[in-house]
């Protein structure tokens, strides 16, 4: 059983899609309950990788190798890692939260639930996946219950975001497609640790040109997805369209495959590379943090404020990633999973504005605090664990950032800590006109405080961003030793993995041959 | 000389195909009004029975007819891919023509004489008999495009196609005169024999495959020889447009591949930059064609031009894995239009509701119908999972082999362009209010049949790719 244990986390969201789907679409109420019983078995399910999981390994775990496609030679290749390992925990989290907050959908309850677990299930492929190609179908899969999820349960602007969303996404992925069969080419292999191997075991595999076209054709995608500046156009029009549900998985997991790609592809695969563009790429990540943080500051619309704050924190993951070495790679990976959850958060609390209100716009709200104060409470944690307020999640993860810039690159630690200091003027200024003062707008007098639904879910989040804040070696112990083989992957293009004594990957690999 | 059995074991498909359209022609005029509907069944029979055949067919490889025809893996092949569509076209036909009132045998009959002539395309291993089985499978297409005769705009059509069909027929027949003239032969093989000896005329071989590559182009309407596609697509009537941007199409590219790679072989570096060119600009046409469309058989039509590009590109890239790819690619391509014409052939009954407005909120009132063509869309466009993805998936592997950086480059930017027009019908599908006015009948028994299987079809490769991918790799032309 355990063997297939991952299988069964991946593809466990599509049993109960398929349940749903046999359901009538007039039992609203039994839809729901059968994707929220189908999210919560699943994070039950996913719960025990994370103690099983071996973190002195640094190799796969839990890997399953089996052919798909007998030629060209593609596999059916799943397994996980520290990385890979928080995010699929991340997803498995979230899902369930956002199947929550979707109760007040009463518009084609069916397909929406149905749409909500594939992509969980197209979003927890993407992260098991270990085959370029099987990366790619996933990756791909995805995007179509995104599509649906906005462009039918959006608000007013929703065509349009929706489908600037497809375009940006595939215009990425499509000259990935290019690289990942050049690469096939070049290599005779989709199988990500074969080709890992390869690698090592070859610095001239690929000739300087063709790693740095590759290396590019890769990393386009994953910045779009992050999106890093300047390819992050489509973010803000998504995130606000997007239901809130939509809005929870768009910046809780959906950002995150960027830089998962980023550590999982282009740094080990395209090492030299890597390093030779890490400068531009930290360029712009910076432009990226400080551009959002201001953007931020001067939206009148909560969720915009919140998308475009997500620009400025991608930008420290990006950052975090590009300085490579282990305390900032560590604190990227920290403060996705943060990231994750403290703006998945807002996201959802901005939800129930909008669900009281039908509006995000600031101006609306004012004095929240009066008739709303448990909402109130809830939100203003949010609020500061995405500021970066210590003992709460996103601070662990932005401070081992800036310590490690710092130690690469002083100047860009400097910067960068504007980001922090500006996202605490646009957060706590947005709180004060939301939460405090006195009740300006007549309509928000009689709002009723959280349901008990609403209390659930913003209770998880303050728990798990609290915990993550205070018990943050419970995290970074599962990707530290990841981390290190992932920088000795980029340092050492001669550093044998099979040799390393901290490896798990050897037996493992050996297994599907 | 009388024909061995051999000889006619090689043929059956074509024999049992020929018999039972003179059946259902005799049988036409015997029939009472109200019977004429069995003849649709009976055209089914005979086409499964030449699907039999073409098993019988595929068992005995060889030359036959005195080398005209040849029967190897490649033509096995086709046959089985062409003889499919028939079958799916005549189901989806069954309701459509009594709907339209224009129930006749001979309907039936011209597609069972149009399918010999692809047949005979497929297998042709010289150049008169190419010609004939295209001018075979011409007229029949050229009468079926004009079926609903009281409709100006299938009249049109018919009168469209077959004038420039004409043409092209005409500039091929210039070209295998020219040929001739040039290598003193027509059967393929000599003709790659001759180009090396002496005594072989060079101009007149190029300028022979010039024509040639003119009139093919026409036939799998690639570009510059596309403009007739989205009229003649537009005009017809719909099983007809799904016939033929599947059945003909498929034949042509069988010619077209055996000719280039058996007979003019030793000229690939001179009509690799043609190849390479038409491919381009097949695939921009198509896709920036498709962009501004608001008819969706007219966004179809140009949707299959920048298909027939995607395959070229497979073609320029020269080698067994490209052929491999172009057949594998035929049929995914083969079911997924095949499904998307189905749906629209229903939805817009009478040949009326055409527009893609019509199709708003198609989801409520018809939810299965608008995930058929949902799938087949994102089939066109390459969303895995789906036969269409892992086409083009096989045909860029193949592409970047050969190392066609800049053909597969600008094909995905083709690809991304096309999310654009095809995910428009998904979203009037999903997104858009229903209108009132327009209502859908249910669907009858065999439009969902036909639906069921190329929407499973079409899963079905996406996922299990293997088996047909495997059996494509086995009946690729043999390349030097």
């Amino acid at each position: 059983m355990k063997a297939y244990w991952l299988s069964l986390v991946v593809f466990f969201p599509v049993l109960g899609a398929l349940l749903i789907l046999f359901l009538p679409a007039g039992a609203v109420e039994r839809i729901r309950r059968v994707a929220l019983v189908t999210s919560l078995v699943e994070f039950a399910l996913a719960l025990p990788l994370y103690f099983w999981f071996n973190p002195a390994s640094a190799g796969m775990q839990f890997l399953e190798a089996r052919v798909w496609i007998p030629s060209p030679l593609i596999l059916y290749q799943v397994g996980l890692d520290g990385l890979s390992l928080v995010l699929v925990l991340l997803t498995a989290f979230l899902t369930p939260l956002a199947v929550l907050a979707s109760w007040p959908i009463t518009k084609r309850v069916k397909e929406f639930f149905l749409m909500l677990l594939v992509l969980e299930t197209g979003m927890l492929g993407v992260f098991a996946a270990l085959d370029l190609f099987l990366f790619y179908v996933f990756w791909e899969v995805m995007l179509i219950p995104m599509y649906f999820l906005i462009g039918v349960w959006g608000h007013e602007r929703r065509l349009y975001a929706a489908i600037k969303f497809v375009l940006f996404t595939m215009a990425g992925s499509l000259l990935m497609l290019v690289a990942i069969i050049w690469l096939y080419t070049a290599t005779g292999t989709f199988d990500l640790l074969a080709l890992y191997g390869l690698r090592q075991a070859h610095p001239a595999l690929l000739a300087p040109g063709e790693e740095r076209w590759l290396f590019l054709a890769f990393f386009l995608a994953f910045a779009i997805k992050v999106p890093l500046f300047p390819f992050h156009t489509w973010l803000p029009d998504a995130h606000v369209e997007a239901p809130t549900a939509g809005s929870v998985i768009l910046a809780g997991v959906l950002l995150k495959m960027g830089a998962y790609g980023l550590l999982r592809y282009c740094l080990p695969l395209f090492p030299d590379a890597a390093k030779e563009f890490a400068p531009v790429i930290s360029a712009l990540a910076l432009i990226g943090i400080l551009y959002g943080a201001l953007v931020s500051l001067v939206q009148p619309d909560v969720k915009k404020l919140i998308a475009f704050s997500s620009v400025s924190h991608m930008g420290f993951v990006v950052l975090g990633i590009m300085a490579m070495n282990v305390i900032s790679t560590q604190g990227a990976i920290f403060l996705m999973l943060a990231h994750g959850v403290s703006t998945g958060a807002l996201f959802a609390f901005a939800g129930m504005l909008y669900d009281r209100r039908h509006t995000h716009l600031i101006s609306e709200f004012g004095g929240l605090g009066t008739p709303l104060p448990v909402f109130s409470a809830f939100f203003l944690v949010a609020c500061l664990a995405s500021l970066g307020l210590p003992l709460l999640a996103n601070f662990v993860g932005e401070f081992m950032v800036l310590v490690g810039v710092f130690e690469a690159e002083r100047s860009y630690a400097v910067l960068a800590a504007f980001g922090v200091v500006l996202a605490a003027v646009y957060l706590l200024w947005m709180v004060q006109r939301v939460v405090y003062g006195e009740v300006t707008n007549d309509a928000n007098r009689r709002l009723a405080d959280l349901s008990p639904r609403e209390l659930v879910i913003a209770a998880a989040f303050a728990l798990i961003i609290l915990g993550l804040g205070v018990g943050s070696p419970f995290l970074t112990s599962r990707t530290e030793a990841t981390t290190k083989r992932i920088l000795l992957q980029v340092e050492s293009p001669h550093y044998e993995l099979a040799q390393s004594p901290e490896s798990g990957a050897p037996d493992a690999a050996e297994d599907k041959r | 000389m009388m024909p061995s059995t051999a000889d006619l074991v090689r043929v059956l498909p074509e024999i049992v195909l020929t018999a039972f359209g003179l059946i259902v022609m005799v049988a036409e005029p015997f029939l009472p009004r109200g019977e004429k509907r069995m003849l649709g069944p009976l055209a089914l029979v005979g086409t499964l029975a030449a699907l039999v055949a073409a098993v019988a067919q595929a068992q005995n490889p060889g030359y036959a007819f005195s080398q005209l025809v040849i029967i190897d893996g490649f033509s096995s092949f086709l046959h089985f891919v062409l003889l499919a569509i028939t079958a799916l076209t005549i189901i989806a036909s069954f309701r459509y023509l009594e709907r339209e009132n224009i129930n006749h045998g001979e309907y039936y009959a011209l597609l069972l004489f149009g399918t010999v002539g692809m047949g005979m395309m497929a297998a042709a291993n010289e150049l008169i008999l190419v010609f004939l089985g295209l001018e075979i499978s011409s007229i029949a297409t050229y009468i079926l495009i004009g079926f609903r005769r009281t409709d100006a705009k299938s009249s049109e059509s018919a009168m469209k196609y077959f004038l420039l069909g004409s043409f092209a027929t005409a500039f091929l027949l210039y070209g295998i005169a020219l040929i001739f003239g040039g290598t003193g032969t027509t059967f393929l093989p000599d003709i790659a024999a001759a180009l090396g000896a002496p005594g072989t005329n060079p101009t007149l071989v190029l300028m022979g495959m010039g024509l040639l590559f003119v009139g093919l182009g026409f036939k799998v309407a690639s570009a510059p020889f596309q403009v007739w596609t989205p009229d003649v697509y537009e005009g017809a009537p719909t099983p007809i447009t799904a016939f033929l941007s599947a059945g003909p199409k498929a034949a042509a590219f069988a010619a077209f591949l055996r000719i280039f790679f058996t007979a003019l072989e030793p000229t690939q570096e001179t009509w690799f930059w043609v190849i390479w060119a038409s491919a381009l600009l097949t695939m921009f046409v198509g896709n920036l064609g498709a962009l501004v469309q608001t008819n969706i058989k007219r966004m179809l039509a140009y949707s299959s031009i920048a298909h027939a590009g995607y395959i070229l590109v497979a073609f320029a890239a020269g080698s067994e894995l490209g052929i491999a790819a172009v057949l594998f690619y035929l049929v995914a391509y083969a079911l997924m239009k095949l499904g998307a014409f189905t749906v629209v052939s229903h939805v817009s009954a009478g040949e009326s509701h055409q527009e893609i407005d019509d199709y708003a909120g198609l989801h409520s009132r018809q939810p299965l119908l608008a995930a058929c063509l949902t799938l087949f869309l994102l089939s066109l466009i390459g969303i895995p999972l789906t036969g269409g993805f892992l086409g083009k998936f096989y045909i860029f592997t193949a592409a970047l082999k050969a190392n066609l950086i800049w053909l597969v480059v600008l094909g995905v930017v083709n690809s991304a362009l096309s999310v654009a027009y095809y995910l428009r019908v998904v979203k009037v599908m999903y997104m858009n209010e229903p209108r009132a006015d327009l209502e859908v009948a249910p669907v009858p028994a065999s439009v969902a049949f036909v639906l069921t299987l190329t929407a499973l079809g079409t899963l079905y490769l996406g996922i299990v790719p293997g088996p047909v991918l495997g059996a494509a790799a086995r009946s690729v032309l043999p390349l030097p």
